[in-house]
C-alpha cells in the first residue's frame, strides 16, 4: 500500500535579501527531514518554537514549495515550484490552524466559510454546497442553525470545530493540524481531541500533527518526530520514542514537561517540608 | 496573620444587558513563604479576583468584599495614593506576555531603574548596581550589556526573567504571577518555574500562581483553588487535591487531562455536567 504521505530528505530555505547595511542571508529552516505516514495514521511533529516545524506544515499543505528534496502525496510526486498546483492536489491536503479566533474570515457567515473551499476548487451547484456545509457542521458536532451565525458568536472550542469543518469540505486525504487544541481551554480541548479521533476512523483520515504539548501527542499520536534546530533528532514510533528517547534533547524534553503525578508531587511536598 | 486575607469579594461589570458578575463570594488566604495556585479555565475569574485584590481593575468595575487585607492593612479604605505605596514594593505582579508587558520604547535596564526610583531613594549609581545583581540572580548572562537592550533583543524567556526581575525589585511580600509561563517553550516554562521556586524559597515570600494547567499546579503549588465561572468549587493541599478531588468539576477536569486517558477517547464529562451541578458539588 502506498503511503498517503512519503518526504524524502526535505529542505527548506529562505533567502534574506541583503540591505546597505547588512549582507545577505539563508535561514535553513528545514535540514532535511524524512519521513512516511501510512492512510489512518497520525504523525505528531514536536519541536519549540523556531525548530521548522510549522514550515514542515506549509511544505507538506503545499503552502511553500520545497528547496531540496522530495515529496509524494498519495504517491505522486509534488513540486509547487515548478508546476502549478491543481484543485485536485489541492483538496488532498487541508491544514486546521492553532488559533481558531484568527482563522476565520470575521465578516463570512459560518455557512459562506464552509462553502468556500468547494467554490474555489470544484463545480458543485449552490444548493449541494449548502447540503454538503449543513452536513458537515453536524458531523463535527454542531446544529443546521449555526449555518447563517458568524464566528464571533461562537466560543473557542465551537469555532475550532469549524475550521475542522472546513478543512473537511473537500474530502482531504491527509489533514495538517498545527496546534489544534493549544489555544483551548482543558475540558473543550478532550473534546476536539476526540472528534479528531472520531473523524479519523470514519473518513480514515491520515493526520499530521504538530503540537508542543507531549501529554497530548502521546494520546493520539501513531509516530512521533522531535524536531530541534530544523533537523530530525528523533523519529519513530509512539511507545519507541516516549519509552526509550535516544537524543539528548528528547530527554530533555521529556524532563522538562510538567506532569501530573501523585508520587511526584508527594516527593515534591515532602521535600519543601523539610526544607522550610 | 496572613499576608493577603480576602473574604468573599465580589466583582461586577456593567454591560449593555445588564451587571455581569466576573467574581462571585471568592475567600483565599495566603500565608509568608506559602505557593498557592488558582487555576480554572477561561471565563473562571481567576485573573481579576486577584486585579481586583489590587485595585488594577477599571471603574467600570463594582469591587465588594467583607474583608480584604494586606498584611494587617485594610485595602478598601486605603486611599489610592497609599495603595500605590503597596503596589510594586510589597506586593508584585507578572503577566502572561512578557514581551508585551514591557514598554518596547525604552530599555529593560530604564525599566527595572524606574521601579527602584520610585520606591526606592537609592542612588542612580546604587539602583544600577542593584538592577545588575537583580539580573544576576534571575540568571541573565552579561547584566552591565543587557540593561542597554531594548525588549525585542531579547527573547520572550529571556523578558519573563526581566519581568521577575523587575517584580522583585524591592523585595516584595507577595508575588502574583499571572500565568508566568503560557506563552513559553516547554523547556523554557521549567526554567522559569524552577526560578521563581528557588527565589520564592530564598526570599521566603508569599506566591500566587494563576494558571490553567494542571502540571504548573502539581509541580508547584502547596495549595490550590480550582474556580468555575467566577466561584470558587475547591480548596485543598495540592496532594489532596490530586490523589482524592471532592468536587465533581475538579474529578472531570482530572479526567480530561490527555496522561490519564485510558482508553482511545478522553473523558468529557464537564460537557454533560450543568452549571447548577458544578455549584452544587463545590467543596469550600
Amino acid at each position: 500500500m502506498t503511503p498517503v504521505l512519503e518526504a524524502k530528505n526535505l529542505k527548506r530555505d529562505y533567502h534574506i535579501p541583503g540591505s546597505l547595511m547588512k549582507p545577505a542571508k539563508t535561514v535553513h529552516a528545514v535540514k532535511g527531514v524524512s519521513f512516511t505516514v501510512e492512510e489512518g495514521k497520525t504523525l505528531a511533529i514536536v519541536g519549540e518554537s523556531g525548530c521548522g516545524k510549522s514550515t514542515l506544515a506549509r511544505m507538506v499543505t503545499m503552502i511553500d514549495p520545497i528547496t531540496e528534496g522530495e515529496m509524494l502525496i498519495d504517491g505522486r510526486k509534488v513540486d509547487i515550484a515548478s508546476e502549478p498546483l491543481t484543485s485536485e492536489m489541492r483538496s488532498k491536503v487541508q491544514i486546521v490552524f492553532q488559533n481558531p479566533y484568527g482563522s476565520l474570515n470575521p465578516r463570512k457567515k459560518i455557512g459562506d466559510i464552509l462553502t468556500e473551499p468547494l467554490v474555489i476548487n470544484t463545480k458543485v451547484p449552490a444548493g449541494e454546497r449548502r447540503d454538503r456545509a449543513m452536513a458537515m457542521l453536524k458531523k463535527v458536532g454542531l446544529e443546521e442553525k449555526h449555518y447563517g451565525r458568524y464566528p464571533h458568536m461562537f466560543s473557542g472550542g465551537q469555532r475550532q470545530r469549524v475550521a475542522i469543518a472546513r478543512a473537511l469540505m473537500l474530502n482531504p486525504r491527509l489533514l495538517v493540524l498545527d496546534e489544534p487544541v493549544s489555544a483551548l481551554d482543558l475540558s473543550v480541548q478532550a473534546q476536539v481531541l476526540n472528534l479528531l479521533a472520531d473523524l479519523q476512523d470514519e473518513f480514515r483520515l491520515t493526520y499530521v500533527f504538530i503540537s508542543h504539548d507531549l501529554s497530548v501527542v502521546r494520546h493520539i499520536a501513531d509516530d512521533v518526530m522531535v524536531m530541534y534546530f530544523g533537523e530530525a533528532v528523533e523519529y519513530g514510533s509512539r511507545d519507541q520514542v516516549f519509552d526509550d528517547p535516544q537524543h539528548s534533547y528528547t530527554k530533555t524534553l521529556f524532563a522538562a514537561t510538567p506532569r501530573v503525578d501523585i508520587d511526584a508531587i508527594r516527593a515534591r511536598v515532602e521535600r519543601r517540608k523539610r526544607v522550610a | 496573620m496572613s499576608l493577603l486575607e480576602i473574604k468573599n469579594l465580589t466583582v461586577e461589570f456593567q454591560t449593555a444587558s445588564g451587571p455581569f458578575r466576573a467574581v462571585d463570594g471568592v475567600s483565599l488566604k495566603v500565608d509568608e513563604g506559602e505557593v498557592l495556585a488558582i487555576v480554572g479555565e477561561s471565563g473562571s475569574g481567576k485573573s481579576v479576583s486577584m486585579l481586583a485584590a489590587m485595585g488594577l481593575l477599571p471603574w467600570t468595575a463594582k469591587v465588594t468584599a467583607d474583608v480584604l487585607t494586606f498584611n494587617g492593612r485594610d485595602m478598601q479604605s486605603m486611599s489610592d495614593a497609599e495603595r500605590r505605596k503597596i503596589i510594586g514594593r510589597e506586593i508584585a505582579m507578572i503577566f502572561q506576555e512578557p514581551i508585551a508587558s514591557l514598554n518596547p520604547c525604552f530599555t529593560v535596564g530604564y525599566q527595572i531603574e524606574e521601579v527602584l526610583r520610585i520606591h526606592t531613594d537609592l542612588s542612580r549609581k546604587a539602583r544600577r548596581d542593584r538592577a545588575i545583581e537583580l539580573f544576576q540572580s534571575v540568571g541573565i548572562p552579561n547584566p552591565e550589556e543587557r540593561l542597554g537592550h531594548y525588549p525585542h533583543q531579547m527573547s520572550g524567556g529571556q523578558c519573563q526573567r526581566v519581568m521577575i526581575a523587575t517584580a522583585l525589585a524591592c523585595n516584595p511580600k507577595l508575588l502574583i504571577a499571572d500565568e508566568p509561563t503560557t506563552a513559553l517553550d516547554v523547556t523554557i516554562q521549567k526554567q522559569i518555574l524552577d526560578l521563581l521556586m528557588k527565589l520564592q524559597a530564598e526570599h521566603g515570600m508569599g506566591l500566587i500562581i494563576i494558571t490553567h494547567d494542571m502540571g504548573v499546579v502539581a509541580e508547584t503549588a502547596d495549595r490550590v483553588i480550582v474556580q468555575y465561572k467566577g466561584r470558587q468549587i475547591e480548596q485543598a493541599d495540592v496532594l489532596s487535591l490530586f490523589s482524592a478531588p471532592k468536587s465533581v468539576y475538579t474529578k472531570a477536569l482530572l479526567s480530561a487531562l490527555p496522561e490519564n486517558a485510558t482508553g482511545g477517547r478522553l473523558p468529557t464529562i464537564t460537557e454533560k455536567l450543568t452549571d447548577a451541578e458544578i455549584f452544587a458539588g463545590a467543596v469550600r
